[in-house]
């Protein structure tokens, strides 16, 4: 089984910084802007993101979280999994121009799940999302606004996230791929819950 | 979890579990929109045997929070009063699509039966069997003393060291029971206080601490917590004590007594009350009483069941 | 059906290795090695032979219960059992408190022809417990009842009960108690402890039976009567019926097979199959009465077999009839826990499950010594096997057994009754054939009683 680093603690956090710089070009500025995260590690990248946006404008950019257990599509397929909190800044959503952060972005599910979360605690003016990776083979129509790296896998391959806050060190790795022939294609991903 | 039968099944993670979820559903009930889609197309019956018109709704705003589909099936009046057995009953549900049942029963183990009888496949939750256990009156009581002694730091908390004084009928009392297996996993120390004709006779697999006489014990045990229990009428018919007067006097928290609890000490009362028998005004209207949040709570630890046994794969047994 | 069988090579429970031939009824050759010319032979090598077992405390249902059991039925499992005759109790529906009904049951016992029937009746009328029933009529009637037991019910009044002990030790007879104080198990669902508080069912306290115990024992010496106890369950219990026997108190005692090996834990399943009166007890109990029936503090193994149907017990708790059906597992419970533990030898089985039963209840032409002229109730027990009890091994109708799935030793292969056979290589004989073979002996009963030298033309009862 080969795993192959794809970003280092460099590159992730070159890639953070960009993203920050993208997403206050499109907005014109931080007005506005709410930064959640989605659990667990994509609260880890919304708190860096926002604090990286905060110090590049200069304004305070909110910070929060939404859990999405409870609007997955997929609960009956699986054991119950616990939930995790969720988390809204003082000012609320309301009007407010969201940027749901995530570490990858995969079938799209998850994101669905986070829309649908989202439309229950308030009614933003726009959503937008960032994630880390974003690795193909979506299965609904759902596109990441800012993209730390693009990384075409194949189905039977699994990524890695690793954050020092969660795992200790940081990296994003790829395991199997070519020349790991009968391994199962749906193999679940255990570094960053497929989004 | 597949079913929720008692406590005394939960381990320490379990536990801990429910409570943490219990928390996230209970901000749900602070949004805009006060309901999550994760339990929509399952159907929850609350099968009722005895009259409980709080628990039921309890139950039945739970599930709807959740999305759920609810049907409320009281036994009075019902084929159930006309000598239908519990497993005619069941089947009927079952074949009427029932992903839960919610049951409430006169019948210590009825849910056990239910259970483990095979006439169902859907998730049983005991909302109170005979005089053997409440399990969800027991969590949110739980959750109620977590959140007074944690506040906001509660998530992933037990009740390490907390005292819990149980005071009343604690020989009927299924809410006593499933509360001493459970604060007693949770890490919390339990004494029960009640005259001896009220106690059962050997309660050394309760793990609790007994008392008669109230006053000594609140001097003694400074407790946490202090919940009272409701003294039935009836059982001033069967001798169990002489009046309700004498009752009041030696094991009621009135107004003199609910002073001389330590300044802390939160009181708690599962509802309904015999105000001026078991508990004064006083004790029920403080601030230190829970009696509301007892209420509140037990809808978001409703959820947290509900969607704990319902809304996964259900392979996993308890 | 044959009247001739030749019992070969069976072991005796003082370890002789003998042939038994029987014929019309009667062991009329013992020895090694006898002639098998005209008898049907029966290979018993490696059997035990065993005096066929009387049960004191059996419950046929009939009449009024026949949707859990019938005297045939019920006949048909006390055979599978190993058992030649057993004490029908008298909770029937209409209550066997006149002569009329223990003829009727007595009857219906004699025409299934598996088991010799005799009728228990009831102390009070209608099992009230207020008024003495027609005891006179019982005893003189053809039933011949010596034993009368509101079993089901506790004689608590205690003056009823004096009474009763007097009234009945007129008629030759014994008072068999079930000792429940009715005001202490007032929605009594299991053994009152630690288990009961624990599981929120209503307790059954030990007291209750002693209290009983020692109020009747006090009063059968008082009045000279004799006392029997029924199903005793607690060590405390024990302690009594020691007392009172070491006093010269004229009690015996019976315990159940399944208070012999199961205790209250079981409960805990509320699998209802486990709810019984008295109830289940604490392995202190178990130990307490494997001793006494060791020692002769308690006399006898009575099964107090209790079918119910499946309506009965397929529900919760508190709603399920109490008892279980044992008279087809009775003798592999007492191997698995007197004999295998070394309590009791083969010799003191048959003393308990025949000799002592037949003693007390006065059941004539049972449990009698294996000897040339003896009435051939016999049974052949197969100790070396063992099984898994399953429902195939039930024999009633009911199907209420708490071993079920549970690893039991011996297997009984066959039983005589009045020298034909009733079980033979295992399975019961067919109910058409024993019906005959029964007719055929009470024939013989009739041509016998009607020749001019017989000794006991008058109403001669059970042979």
């Amino acid at each position: 089984m080969s795993t192959r680093t794809v970003l280092s603690q460099a590159d992730i956090t070159r890639a953070l910084t960009r993203i920050a710089h993208e997403i206050l070009e499109s907005n014109r500025g931080p007005d506005g802007l709410v930064v959640l995260g989605v659990p667990t590690r994509g609260v880890v990248l919304a708190d860096r993101l926002g604090a990286s946006l905060s110090s590049i404008s200069g304004v305070p950019v909110p910070v929060g979280a939404v859990d999405v257990t409870m609007y997955r599509d997929d609960l009956r397929r699986n054991p119950t999994r616990a939930s995790q909190p969720t988390s809204l800044p003082a000012g609320g959503i309301d009007g407010a121009t969201v940027v749901l952060v995530d570490d990858v972005l995969y079938s799209g599910r998850t994101v669905r799940a986070a829309l649908d979360a989202l439309s229950s605690l308030g009614r933003p003016r726009a959503v937008r999302l960032a994630v880390l990776v974003d690795r193909g083979h979506r299965e609904l129509p759902i596109r990441a606004d800012f993209v730390g790296k693009n990384l075409p896998t194949s189905t039977a391959e699994r990524i890695f996230v690793r954050l020092a806050e969660v795992d200790g060190d940081e990296l994003v790795a790829i395991e199997g791929g070519a020349g790991d022939d009968g391994r199962p294609a749906a193999a679940p991903e255990t570094g960053g819950a497929p989004s | 979890m597949r079913h929720l039968l008692s406590t005394a099944d939960l381990s320490r993670d379990d536990a801990l579990r429910v409570l943490d979820v219990s928390e996230d559903m209970a901000d749900v009930a602070t949004r805009q929109v006060k309901k999550l889609p994760t339990l929509r197309g399952t159907t929850v019956v609350n099968l009722f045997y005895e009259d409980s018109t709080r628990t039921r709704i309890s139950f039945e705003a739970a599930a709807k929070r959740l999305s759920a589909d609810v049907i409320n099936f009281a036994a009075k009046g019902s084929s159930v009063s006309k000598g239908e057995s519990l497993k005619d009953t069941a089947q009927t549900l079952a074949a009427m699509g029932a992903d839960g049942i919610v049951i409430r029963h006169p019948s210590s183990g009825a849910p056990r039966v239910l259970a483990d009888s095979g006439w169902v496949e859907a998730g049983i939750v005991n909302a109170g069997d005979g005089t053997h256990e409440h399990p969800t009156q027991a969590l949110l009581d739980a959750f109620t003393m977590r959140r007074r002694v944690h506040g906001a730091a509660s998530r992933g908390r037990d009740l390490d060291g907390l005292e819990v004084m149980i005071v009343g009928d604690i020989l009927h009392s299924r809410v006593a029971r499933s509360n001493a297996w459970l604060l007693r996993t949770l890490g919390a120390r339990v004494t029960v206080v009640a005259p001896p004709t009220l106690l059962p006779v050997d309660l050394s697999r309760l793990g609790v601490a007994v008392r008669y006489d109230l006053d000594d014990a609140i001097r003694e045990v400074r407790p946490d917590v202090v919940m009272m229990l409701r003294i039935q009428q009836e059982r001033m018919n069967e001798a169990f004590f002489p009046n309700a007067r004498e009752y009041a006097g030696s094991w009621g928290l009135g107004a003199a007594r609910f002073a001389s609890l330590p300044p802390e000490t939160i009181v708690m009362h599962p509802g309904p009350m015999n105000r001026g028998l078991e508990i004064s005004d006083e004790a029920a209207d403080s601030p230190r009483s829970t009696v509301r949040d007892q209420v509140a709570n037990g809808v978001a630890v409703r959820m947290a069941v509900l969607y704990l046994t319902l809304a996964g794969d259900r392979e996993d047994s308890l | 059906m044959t009247t001739t069988h030749l019992i070969r090579a069976a072991e005796t429970v003082d370890g002789t290795r003998t042939d038994v031939l029987v014929r019309d009824g009667v062991v009329v050759e013992l020895g090694p090695g006898l002639s098998s010319a005209g008898a049907s032979v029966v290979d018993a090598d490696g059997l035990l032979l065993l005096p066929g077992l009387v049960d004191l405390h059996t419950h046929l249902r009939e009449p009024g219960g026949e949707g859990s059991e019938t005297v045939l039925s019920g006949s048909r499992a006390a055979a599978a059992g190993g058992y030649t005759a057993v004490n029908a109790m008298a909770n029937s529906s209409p209550v066997a408190d006149t002569a009329g009904v223990v003829e009727q049951v007595q009857a219906l016992g004699d025409r299934a022809g598996y088991v010799t029937v005799r009728p228990i009746g009831a102390v009070s009328q209608g099992l009230a417990g207020t008024h003495l029933s027609e005891i006179g009529a019982m005893a003189r009637s053809r039933a011949a009842v010596r034993v009368f037991s509101d079993d089901g019910h506790c004689v608590s009044d205690p003056l009823l009960m004096r009474r009763a002990l007097e009234y009945v030790k007129g008629f030759g007879g014994v008072l068999a108690q079930h000792a429940q104080e009715p005001r202490l198990t007032v929605g009594a669902q299991m053994n009152e402890g630690a288990l009961s508080a624990e599981l929120g069912l209503g307790g059954w306290p030990a007291v209750a039976e002693e209290s009983i115990i020692a109020r009747d024992v006090l009063l059968a010496d008082h009045v000279g009567a004799r006392l029997h106890v029924c199903h005793v369950s607690t060590a405390g219990s024990v302690e009594v019926i020691r007392w009172a026997k070491s006093r010269g108190i004229d009690v015996t005692a019976e315990v159940t097979p399944h208070h012999l090996l199961l205790t209250e834990e079981l409960v805990a399943s509320y699998d209802s199959r486990y709810k019984v009166n008295p109830p289940l007890r604490r392995q202190e109990d178990v130990d307490a009465l494997r001793a006494a029936l060791a020692d002769g503090t308690v006399d006898i193994v009575a099964t107090d077999h209790a079918p119910h149907t499946s309506e009965a017990k397929c529900c919760e708790w508190d709603a399920a009839a109490n008892g279980m059906v044992g008279l087809e597992s009775a003798l592999s419970v007492v191997h698995r826990t007197m004999v295998d533990t070394g309590l009791l030898g083969w010799a003191d089985v048959a003393r308990v499950m025949s000799i002592a039963p037949a003693a007390i209840g006065q059941v004539a032409g049972h449990g009698r010594p294996l000897a040339v002229g003896e009435p051939a109730e016999l049974t052949l027990y197969d100790r070396d096997v063992t099984r898994t009890f399953a429902t195939e091994h039930l024999a009633g109708k009911s199907r209420n057994s708490p071993y079920l799935g549970l690893e039991l030793p011996g297997r009984v292969q066959a039983t005589f009754h009045h020298g034909y056979a009733t079980v033979l290589d295992g399975e019961v004989v067919d109910a058409p054939t024993v019906a005959r073979a029964a007719e055929t002996v009470a024939a013989r009963a009739v041509l016998a009683a009607g020749e001019p030298a017989s000794a006991d033309a008058e109403g001669a009862t059970s042979r």
